[in-house]
């Protein structure tokens, strides 16, 4: 394994961060502060607890979650698109590296960001609400892999965007929406049969309510079938990912 | 001694249909500077990068160090150093940190000393804490060269290194392509100046619509299918060649001064003694005499119009 190359990708990766934190870590915080103080502050205190947590409370794991996923998407598309844009893919394809490597140190840092800034803006959090966290090591096994999984995700749009528009399109026309109807500001089993049956074919769902429990132990679905939706997630896009190394696609002609 | 490069067979056909290469032999000799020439099109960038992993052959083998670029790609690609012809480069990294980043990409440890003496030999030194968005061009080009350079290659792929490069400039990398050769690298040019591959290059191979037209020694080719031209400086301008010297399609230069000769260097007979008294025998005197080798140009252009 060339492990060189995957720290040489991952590092040069992690500078971007510091080169571009305002972007990178900041705004994402300030936008995730504004959220507490909008719809935990604000309309929160006029809204009762939500499966016996206070709505400011409740909110927090779907506000991290939301980050989560769409930084993880944001840093690993644009990681791999960029250097397809400005023609520096020449060298990570001419390396001696394999595809495991180049994934891995692009969705390695990709994921990395957004751990950071999921565990920043959990801390943002606490000086809002109270936090309490039920099962620790579950929150951090259901962010990882959710940080992991998306990332995965996000180096395919970069893999398949041959425009800054594509790079856009997929998380602000897919993701985004899934993630506001999935769970993140309320709990699915709020709404009516209809919508409730609806709401559950939207896999962000799941993901939000395995995380929630892992503060609450309240959830919309089993957790179980939380883990069992995301792993089954992160199969589908590393298997789509191995079909792209195989055939080259959009990577090589 | 085996060859560094083979290629055996390969050809390359796009989606569109578009062949690019078509059935390439070629073996490239260890330290050996070896010039790919032929026009736009001609299926030279597609043959490098092919070679270095870029793009995937639709058929054919091919062998770096003796390991092949698929099934070994790691020790294949280990050998090899490539610069592009386009400037790819991270604008906003420093010289220094691309540089790094490159080495470490192929799997090399860290050596700040083989960086600096890189980056001095290309003039880069003092740019090395400069981003490369604030470089020109040819700083921009000799970045690349250090990148290409950094793991410590044995075989270097160079297209069209000197594009866009003033003289004096392409002269410093000539100088040290030269450098290259002697510490036992491999050099692999592509290049629109005849004049490099004339310069530089062991061996010449010209490749035109995706096939190899030829492969030659340098000296032997020039030798081979050069031709010479004999120019005569008149005692006195004439208006027109006389009607008995028709038979050696001389050419007259416009003020009347000068006449030209082309004669074949391979054939048993020039045909300059018998021109010379011919042009006795019409009168016609000159006052020197001078003889001069087709170039390198000469021949890719002749080659590639067939």
């Amino acid at each position: 394994m060339n492990l060189r190359a995957v720290g040489a990708i991952y590092k040069f990766e992690m500078a971007r961060t510091w080169r571009t934190i305002l972007q990178s870590i900041v705004s994402p915080v300030v936008s995730t502060s504004l959220y507490f103080v909008v719809f935990g502050a604000a309309i929160g205190s006029r809204i009762s607890e939500v499966q016996g947590v206070s709505y400011g409370t409740f909110i927090v794991p779907g506000l991290v979650m939301l980050s989560v996923l769409t930084q993880s998407i944001a840093n690993a598309s644009f990681g791999i698109y960029f250097p397809k844009f400005i023609g520096t893919i020449y060298e990570i394809l001419s390396a001696p590296i394999s595809h495991f490597e180049i994934v891995l140190g692009y969705v390695g840092a990709a994921a990395t960001k957004s751990i950071v800034l999921g565990l920043i803006i959990l801390a943002t959090a606490g000086l809002f609400v109270p936090l309490h966290i039920q099962h620790p090591v579950w929150m951090l096994t259901f962010l990882v892999l959710t940080a992991i999984t998306f990332s995965l995700f996000g180096f395919i749009i970069g893999i398949w965007a041959d425009g800054f528009e594509k790079l856009q399109m997929i998380p602000m026309l897919v993701v985004t929406p899934l993630t506001f109807l999935g769970g993140s500001f309320y709990s699915v089993n709020m709404l009516p049969p209809t919508w409730h049956t609806i709401a559950l074919l939207n896999p962000v769902v799941y993901l939000i309510s395995g995380f929630r429990w892992s503060f609450y132990e309240i959830a919309d679905v089993r957790v179980e079938i939380s883990v069992a939706m995301t792993l089954g997630f992160l199969v589908i896009c590393m298997s789509i990912i191995w079909w792209i190394f195989k055939t080259g696609y959009r990577l090589k002609h | 001694m085996a060859p560094v490069i083979s290629v055996s067979g390969l050809s390359k056909t796009y989606a569109s249909g578009f062949t690019s290469l078509n059935n390439i032999h070629l073996e490239i000799a260890r330290g050996e500077i070896f010039a790919l020439l032929g026009p736009n099109g001609a299926g030279k960038t597609t043959l490098i990068s092919i070679i270095c992993g870029i793009v995937n052959a639709s058929s054919g083998q091919v062998a770096v160090g003796g390991h092949d670029i698929n099934a070994d790609y790691r020790a294949a690609r280990a050998l090899i150093g490539l610069v592009p012809q386009e400037l790819h480069t991270d604008s906003f990294e420093s010289v220094w940190a691309t540089v790094s980043f490159s080495r470490g990409l192929f799997g090399k440890p860290k050596n700040p000393a083989l960086i600096e003496k890189i980056l001095k030999d290309l003039s880069l030194w003092d740019k090395k804490d400069a981003k490369i968005i604030t470089l020109s061009g040819g700083m921009k080009r000799r970045v690349m060269i250090a990148k290409a350079l950094s793991h410590e290659p044995q075989v270097l792929f160079l297209d069209e290194p000197t594009a866009g490069v003033d003289v004096e400039l392409r002269k410093g990398m000539w100088d040290v392509v030269r450098e290259l050769k002697a510490a036992g690298v491999t050099i692999i040019l592509t290049t629109h100046y005849i004049e490099e591959a004339e310069e530089m290059a062991d061996r010449v191979g010209v490749i035109n619509k995706g096939e190899i037209v030829l492969v030659e020694d340098k000296a032997k080719l020039m030798q081979k299918l050069g031709r010479k031209r004999l120019s005569l400086h008149l005692q006195q301008r004439i208006d027109a060649i006389p009607e008995a010297l028709a038979p050696y399609h001389l050419t007259l230069s416009e003020d009347g001064w000068r006449l030209a000769y082309d004669y074949d260097t391979k054939g048993d007979r020039t045909g300059i003694t018998s021109l010379l008294g011919d042009l006795r025998a019409a009168g016609i005197r000159f006052v020197d005499l001078e003889t001069k080798q087709s170039s390198l140009e000469d021949i890719f252009v002749s080659l590639v119009r067939q």
